[in-house]
């Protein structure tokens, strides 16, 4: 198959810690690309490699491939975790000194448009909010019409509307073909956009492939929720196993029909009854024994 | 290399530092207020005064037509009397060195005090026991010198609008770039196809656009109130200027090459800055100091580009006259340079 990238046995040791622990994968052309996994699991190394900006200590990056060469930072997009800027440029201006930066850069107006970044476009860079300037980060990545974007945590520390709004964005820019590369610890994000997932947990990718083969894997079944009143039998002589919390039971089950079925026959009021398909949270719980945010 | 990236660079840091209005105000600012305050100070006449304490004296300003001392030590020129009430409040202030000898007034003895450490009190009890004496004329011949006189305010000048460049270069490019390090600014930039040598360039472009246009502005300001004598030709002393400015931006490079703590950069920046202000000749002439101290001078790019200054607008000096200097000033940029750039980090 033809992959963009490729990426070999990478390592990364820090004096006290092995951040990033041999880890290979490869990223077809066009998909969205997540890296998932809770905070100091080595996404943000791993992708800081991969995007050339902190030297491996041992792997191979194959971009196209090849060795990335002196083209490879025209044709990739790049938004850090975090980053300051010229703080008093307006985001125009910014926009404006990040295009002359290459040689084949995108129309500026319809950055400012696909990012919703038209009624500030004229503010000061340091007088914008957390979600314009996750925005303004968005837009300076696709000044160049990169054909490789990497977006690392993209939505943390933004509220739930304004995290929406963003991935909107992000949906617009998969559908215009583009190559994406995105960490998260959010797995709702996860699930939302990515194509492929590798879910990373201390240096280590634990898991890999599509959020559904994903679940299919890794959580088999579902999980039905009750209130505790509307079962009319003593607990105990429920046939399945559950756990009993804040007054709701929860009962885990890999057959539903027949989960159903002995609920019915028993006369459980199933008004109120809650069917819950396992998400990636519950992947990583089940691979880990942890939850992915404490 | 592209001219394109390196003038986006160029142009976002001249948008930024002529944005900052306080920062702006107060590069200008200072160097003019330096001047005018060493202007009022001295107002032409010299800086080196002798000061005398005399009691009792009702008042400090001392009535010279009253105050009963011997006739010819009044008379001395650069001698500064100052009244004291009692012996005890003259003695308080001979003591810290605020006055360099004290003397009671119509004493038949003629009673002085003087501290035995200080090379200035020790002049004026030479001067002192000398009019006690009948004149003795004859013994030594005056003769004047020759040519004409540079006045302070016009040697004094020219140090300071280079020392406020070496300050301005120094902070605008060392500090600032170890800032922008530290917040994150040069790693995004390093996410870009930017080289170092292009943004390295910018800075020091921008940085020595701003020393020269800071320097005309202060130039301009002063001269509408004080009048400098400019022997030599003000091309040549452009000229002196820009070399010095480029070695002195270069200079900053060689800082902000690494590290991320604003605190440490500050401290090193400190640590030269404030030696190369003292053993420039800003201030006062190395004349008759040590040898090893005029060696540690001549590091540094300040005294250069400083003799050279003074030989043209004191001295009416062309440029062929100050080429050792100036070839003094290259090298040290070249240096400057290829250390600065071979030590540069985007990175934390
Ligand atoms: N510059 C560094 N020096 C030392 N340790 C680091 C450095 N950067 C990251 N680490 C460590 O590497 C591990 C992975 O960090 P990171 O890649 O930032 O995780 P994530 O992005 O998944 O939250 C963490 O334990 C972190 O403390
Ligand atoms: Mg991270």
């Amino acid at each position: 198959m033809n992959y963009l990238l490729e990426i070999k046995n990478l390592v990364k040791k820090y004096k006290e810690v092995v951040a990033v622990d041999d880890i290979s994968f490869s990223i077809r052309q066009g998909i969205c690309f997540g890296l998932i996994g809770p905070n100091g699991a080595g996404k943000t190394t791993t992708i800081e490699m991969v995007e050339d900006i902190i030297p491996p200590t041992s792997g191979e990056i194959l971009y196209k491939g090849k060795p990335r060469s002196s083209l490879f930072k025209q044709e990739v997009g790049i938004q850090f975790q975090q980053t300051t800027l010229l703080s008093s440029l307006t985001l125009r201006e910014t926009l404006n000194t990040f295009k002359n930066l290459y040689n084949d850069p995108a129309d500026i107006e319809e950055i400012i448009d696909i990012c919703n970044l038209r009624d500030i476009q004229k503010r000061l860079n340091d007088r914008i909010s957390g979600g314009q300037k996750q925005r303004l980060m968005l837009a300076l990545a696709m000044i160049n019409k990169p054909e490789l974007l990497f977006l690392d945590e993209p939505s943390t520390g933004l509220d739930p509307q304004a995290r929406r709004n963003l991935w909107s964005i992000v949906q617009k820019i998969k559908e215009r073909g583009n190559t994406i590369i995105l960490t998260t610890h959010y797995m709702e994000e996860a699930q939302r956009l990515c194509d492929e997932i590798a879910i990373m947990d201390n240096g280590r990718i634990i898991a890999e492939g599509t959020p559904d083969q994903l679940i299919k894997e890794h959580c088999k079944g579902v999980t039905v929720i009750l209130p505790r009143n509307s079962i009319k039998i003593p607990l105990s002589s429920l046939p399945f196993r559950f756990r009993e919390i804040n007054g709701r039971i929860e009962i885990r089950t890999n057959d539903i029909n027949s989960c159903l079925n002995t609920l019915l026959s028993e006369n459980a009021d199933l008004t109120e009854m809650i069917v819950r398909s396992p998400n990636l949270e519950n992947v990583f719980l089940n691979l880990t024994g942890k939850q992915l945010r404490e | 290399m592209s001219f394109k990236r390196l003038w986006a660079m160029l142009h976002a840091r001249n948008l930024e530092f002529f944005r900052d209005r306080s920062a702006l105000g107060w590069n200008f600012l200072f160097p003019f207020l330096i001047v005018a305050g060493f202007g009022i100070i001295f107002g032409g006449k010299d800086y080196s005064e002798y000061k005398v304490g005399v009691f009792p004296s009702q008042s400090e300003i001392v009535s010279m037509k009253d105050i009963d001392l011997p006739s010819g030590f009044k008379e001395t020129r650069f001698i500064k009397f100052i009244g004291f009430v009692s012996f005890e409040d003259g003695a308080e202030r001979l003591k810290h060195h605020k006055i360099d000898f004290l003397v009671k007034a119509g004493s038949p003895s003629h009673e002085y005090w003087v501290s035995g450490t200080s090379p200035k009190g020790y002049i004026v009890e030479k001067l002192f026991k000398a009019s006690l004496f009948p004149e003795n004329k004859n013994i030594a011949e005056k003769m004047e010198v020759r040519g004409k006189e540079i006045r302070y305010i016009d040697w004094l000048f020219p140090g300071i609008l280079a020392m406020n460049m070496m300050f301005s270069a120094l902070w605008g490019v060392g500090y600032v770039v170890v800032r922008y390090r530290k917040t994150g600014v040069l790693k995004r930039l390093n996410a870009t196809p930017l080289t170092a040598f292009e943004y390295l360039s910018a800075q020091i472009l921008s940085r020595i656009f701003i020393l020269m246009f800071t320097l005309a502005a202060v130039w301009i300001g002063c001269s509408l109130f004080f009048s400098f004598k400019v022997e030599g030709s003000y091309f040549d002393l452009f000229l002196i200027f820009l070399t010095g400015s480029i070695c002195l931006s270069a200079y900053g490079l060689v800082i902000a090459a690494r590290g991320t703590s604003e605190e440490f950069t500050s401290g090193v920046v400190n640590f030269i800055t404030w030696p190369m202000m003292f053993l420039s000749e800003v201030w006062f002439s190395l004349e008759g100091s040590p040898r090893w101290v005029k060696l540690i001078a001549k590091l540094f790019p300040l005294t250069h580009m400083l003799s050279a200054v003074r030989k043209v607008m004191n001295d009416g000096a062309r440029l062929a006259d100050v080429t050792p200097e100036l070839a003094v000033l290259i090298f040290m940029t070249a240096i400057s340079i290829a250390v600065g750039a071979a030590l540069f980090s985007w990175n934390k």
